[in-house]
């Protein structure tokens, strides 16, 4: 049973940011403070170039994170210090490159000497991913893929059966960012996944209030939060507006009935 | 021909290829690989293809003996294939046109491209307001800057043109915002990628359309000369023109094949677009092939005076062919280029693209070195109207 699996004692809420954005000090603060405000799960972003998944928000911080000199060296530098401060599970999010860069056995020992729980690789489909797959489980890391509205059952079947941890199903045809609407076909989508994966289901992107959360959490075991919270580091130094709005979202999520 | 079988299943050639997409974008890939497959598979689809390939695009376009050119050079015969001569003034028409009829065939009417130096995209928004439909390119905004001409041209076919802030305002960055839209409109939108680079089935596809060219060259100069060429020389950004012109050559076992890629300022001065020469295995736009990145994998930024050139990745069948040793690579830098470009205006009366010119002085060094017998073909790959701004620029003339 891997740690990530704790999280789903109840509604799990996932917070995403990028490491080094707005800057390395900021990323050690905000992440004790996700974890004291109600995340169960925290995303590191490690930048790459060319996110390609990835709307404005996430490009833009992960442009600054790299002008500040941040690399998947510095980021495992970054997770081991945190791990120090926070019991929560922490996963990488990244892209392809930089990971096969490192070399897939060495990053994920080094993931697994830094705390991490898992990782989550948006450009990496599981017929790609096998020998990441073979490295990861050496490492004790969670391999978490990711579904779309567009996948077909037989893709279903095949992440039900690779991926680790729980399932990131991505709400909307599109790239990461708040939205003011979620679609409606979401409900029907998760249905279609709950009948065939026995893994925790968590829903991303486009995810900004409370009430989207209580609306998305209701169909779903977790709701994962970026670019909202990236938003909030931005117009907020004080990171105060994180926590208020964290601690909101996680209000909402324990006032659905269980 | 027995080389048919690659890319394998999967969309690889060798270790290079594959699909690194976004989930979104995966059964999509599936439906484009299965309406491809029966498209290839349709007389009446190559049909219209060859009809729209003449009248529309000017097919063939002609094999021509460089005499000026050739003894210039003093050694081996210089021909270039015309592909400059193509509609909208590039290869780029060839591949525009195939993946146009095969949009049209699954229903998408919406289409999206990436340009650099615009060739592209000025081909396939030809390509749209001639088959009726929807078209938005992507274009960094420093290539919207070097390339105002086909920028206007592109608008006046009816296409909008959407400039790109994001990374270092190039090609790549255009491809980046063409797969965010791609992405997020999935199911009403047709991707014209517009080399042979990005996920399966794209390097195979564009390899196909773009093969017009070795296969038309290879019969002309069996006419001409009754025998096989020595050398094929073409150049490489994200290899489409170059793959579409050795393709067909693959087998000759004696015909020589050479990209040549853009080394911009100099190798060692690390501002330059030659990802086979300088570059290392990873994975951009959704296929492994070699990549320009630093240590820690970040795609580096490139320079060459070509916009189309401009770009860190290379078609993953480049990185096959290098790898086996069937074609090698080689640097020509910008200033160079400007030579070939300016030898190829006085010695035929030809303006070559600057992505071309590469490949012109490349030959015609080679040629210089060679016996008078031996045959060299240099892809003539675009014409140069649209750099001619930039080439006044760079030679300090005021326009």
């Amino acid at each position: 049973m891997s740690r990530l699996s704790d999280a789903f004692r109840h509604k799990a809420l996932i917070g995403y940011v990028t490491v080094g954005y707005p800057s390395l000090e900021d990323t050690m603060k905000v992440v004790p403070l996700l974890a004291e405000s109600g995340c169960d799960i925290v995303e590191l972003g490690i930048p790459f170039s060319d996110p390609l998944a990835d709307g404005v928000t996430i490009q833009k911080a992960s442009f600054r994170a790299l002008q500040n000199g941040v690399t998947p060296e510095v980021c495992l530098e970054t997770a081991r210090k945190l791990r120090e401060k926070v019991g929560i599970p922490l996963v990488f999010m990244t892209y392809f490159n930089p990971v096969l860069s490192y070399g897939l056995d060495e990053f994920c020992s080094a993931c697994n000497g830094a705390g991490i729980d898992g990782l989550i690789i948006p450009d990496l489909p599981p017929e790609e991913g096998e020998k990441l797959q073979q490295s990861t489980g050496h490492c004790n890391l969670d391999l978490i893929y990711l579904l779309a509205p567009t996948s077909t059952e037989s893709r279903i079947r095949l992440v039900a059966e690779r991926s680790r941890g729980f399932i990131y199903l991505v709400s909307v045809t599109g790239v990461t960012g708040a939205r003011a609407a979620l679609p409606e076909d979401l409900t029907a989508f998760v249905a279609r996944v709950r009948r065939i994966a026995k893994q925790p289901l968590c829903i991303g992107f486009g995810i900004s209030t409370p009430e989207q959360s209580k609306e998305v959490a209701r169909i779903a075991d977790g709701i994962i939060v970026g670019s909202r919270i990236i938003q909030l580091m931005e117009e907020d130094k004080t990171l105060a507006s994180v926590g208020d709005f964290v601690r909101g979202l996680r209000k909402a999520l324990d006032e659905i009935p269980t | 021909m027995a080389k048919i079988s690659l890319p394998d299943n999967r969309g690889y050639f060798g270790e290079y290829g594959g699909r690194f997409v976004p989930e979104t974008l995966m059964p999509v890939l599936d439906e484009l690989t299965a309406a491809y497959a029966e498209a290839k598979a349709d007389d009446s689809f190559w049909s219209e293809l060859d009809h729209l390939s003449r009248d529309f695009s000017g097919r063939p376009t002609p094999l021509y003996f460089g005499e000026k050119l050739t003894g210039h050079c003093g050694g081996a015969r210089i021909y270039l294939k015309r592909e400059d001569l193509a509609h909208t003034g590039a290869h780029k028409i060839n591949n525009a046109l195939g993946q146009g009829l095969l949009a049209r065939r699954i229903g998408k009417k919406r289409i999206i491209a990436e340009t650099g130096a615009g060739q592209h995209g000025v081909a396939t928004a030809a390509v749209c307001a001639m088959l009726g439909m929807d078209c938005i390119i992507y274009m960094g905004e420093e290539d919207v800057r070097r390339q105002a001409l086909n920028v206007f041209r592109m608008k006046l076919m009816g296409a909008e043109v959407r400039p790109v802030s994001g990374g270092s305002r190039t090609l790549k960055d255009a491809v980046n915002e063409a797969i965010r839209d791609w992405v997020t409109n999935a199911r009403d939108t047709y991707y014209l990628l517009g080399s042979v680079v990005g996920p399966h089935p794209y390097p195979m596809m564009v390899r196909d359309f773009q093969s017009v060219i070795g296969k038309e060259a290879r019969q002309q100069i069996l006419d001409k000369v009754g025998r096989l060429p020595d050398y094929i020389v073409a150049c490489v950004g994200g290899g489409s023109n170059s793959i579409g012109i050795f393709y067909p050559f693959l087998d000759d076992k004696d015909v020589k094949l050479v990209g040549v890629e853009a080394a911009g300022r100099g190798i060692d001065t690390g501002e330059h677009a030659a990802s086979i020469i300088a570059g290392r295995v990873g994975v951009l736009h959704g296929s492994k092939s070699y990549v320009l990145q630093n240590r820690a994998g970040q795609i580096m930024e490139t320079h060459s005076i070509s916009a189309g050139l401009d770009y860190p990745g290379v078609g993953p069948e480049h990185g096959y062919l290098k790898d086996t040793g069937r074609a090698s690579y080689v640097g020509v830098t910008d200033s160079e280029a400007l030579e070939g470009f300016q030898l190829l205006c006085r010695a035929e009366g030809i303006t070559p693209a600057l992505e071309s010119s590469h490949a012109v002085i490349y030959a015609a060094r080679l040629a210089a070195t060679l016996d008078k017998e031996k045959i060299i073909i240099v892809n003539l790959s675009g014409r140069g109207d649209k750099d001619m701004s930039i080439v006044a620029d760079a030679l300090g003339v005021k326009l």
